[in-house]
């Protein structure tokens, strides 16, 4: 029963393939520009395997950002896939493979498998690494693309801002609490005004984090 | 470029990426209920991280010189618009993209 499997597994993953190879391109072509090549390309989509992430990696590595720069930015903007984690918790209980299903929790991966009713562990493991698999190819070919076709790429660079407005917007329409979104907003373009492009954005992540909490306390007041 | 930097850039992203994602199945296990904060931020804070990227996607655009970040500013609406009217992503990506390229290179 393992080709029928992987062939559910398959055709389940296609909307993602989709995704992957596209965002995928663009990562693999923005790393292209900033000098490295398909080695980069692939290590960073094996052992880091996050879309938006591998984006700001971009642009941490193209300003030599420092290690700690680094650490927290990754924490803030891949936090959220520690909640994706506790809602596997129990699907992924006493599960062969359970370390790599884990590291494979991505923002697609988990859309995929959080409604899955079925228990096939095998089923599991081959969505997670049939993305794995395209988000790899698509970076890899993006910077092939970059490296070997000449074009003129000048403002490929806006395909990361692109990403971040799409899902910016798509949240705005889908949640109806817009305060969280004006905070995020607001703190980064004050820390960037009062403290230039090279210095804000830890200062800008620290506001925002405390500003979430300071009208956490105020709403329950209102309640 | 200094490649030295940048492997330990990404392994440190590779590491705090899997710290996170193993976090909840070391830290809790199911019948542990959370800590409220952590919900509470789980529920907000991704959205405001995302409008602080579009922010830091920007950081660079000089709006007090020419052309004041017009070109910015009609790719971000070319983006925000296809969004809201289409709500594909891909398609607002690389439409955006495109034209912001065109922007770049034909004025």
């Amino acid at each position: 029963m393992k080709k029928e499997t992987i062939k559910q597994a398959f055709i389940k993953t296609l909307p993602v393939m989709a995704g992957y190879l596209v965002l995928g391109i663009g990562f693999g072509v923005l790393l292209s520009k900033i000098g490295y090549g398909p080695l980069y390309a692939v290590l960073m989509s094996v052992i880091i395997y996050g879309g938006s992430m591998q984006y700001v990696a971009v642009s941490l590595i193209d300003s030599a950002a420092s290690l700690i720069t680094v650490a927290i930015t990754t924490l803030l903007v891949n936090g959220r896939h520690l909640f994706y984690g506790l809602s596997m918790l129990e699907k992924y209980q006493n599960i062969k493979r359970k370390p790599y299903l884990i590291f494979g929790i991505t923002d697609e991966t988990y859309s995929l498998l959080c409604q899955e009713e079925s228990k096939d562990e095998d089923y599991y493991f081959y969505i997670t690494i049939l993305n794995h698999s395209y988000w790899i190819i698509g970076g890899l070919i993006g910077n092939l693309i970059g490296t070997l076709i000449p074009f003129n790429s000048a403002g490929i660079e806006f395909s990361m801002t692109a990403l971040f407005v799409a899902i910016v917007v798509e949240q705005w329409l889908t949640t109806k609490d817009h305060v969280p979104a004006i905070i995020g907003f607001g703190c980064a373009v004050n820390c960037l005004i009062i403290l230039g492009p090279e210095h804000f954005l830890i200062p800008t992540m620290i506001a925002i984090v405390l500003l979430l909490i300071m009208i956490r306390k105020r709403g329950k007041l209102n309640e | 470029m200094n490649n030295y930097h940048t492997i330990l850039i990404i392994i440190t992203i590779s590491l705090v990426t899997i710290l996170i994602r193993f976090f909840p199945f070391v830290v809790f296990n199911k019948q542990e209920k959370l800590p409220e904060i952590i919900t509470y931020l789980g529920n907000v804070l991704p959205t405001a991280i995302m409008a602080m990227l579009v922010v830091y996607c920007l950081k660079d655009v000089k709006v007090t010189v020419f052309p004041y970040g017009l070109k910015e500013l009609v790719a971000v609406l070319v983006v925000a618009v296809l969004h809201v009217y289409k709500r594909n992503t891909l398609l607002s990506i690389t439409c955006g993209t495109i034209c912001y390229m065109l922007l770049v290179q034909l004025f």
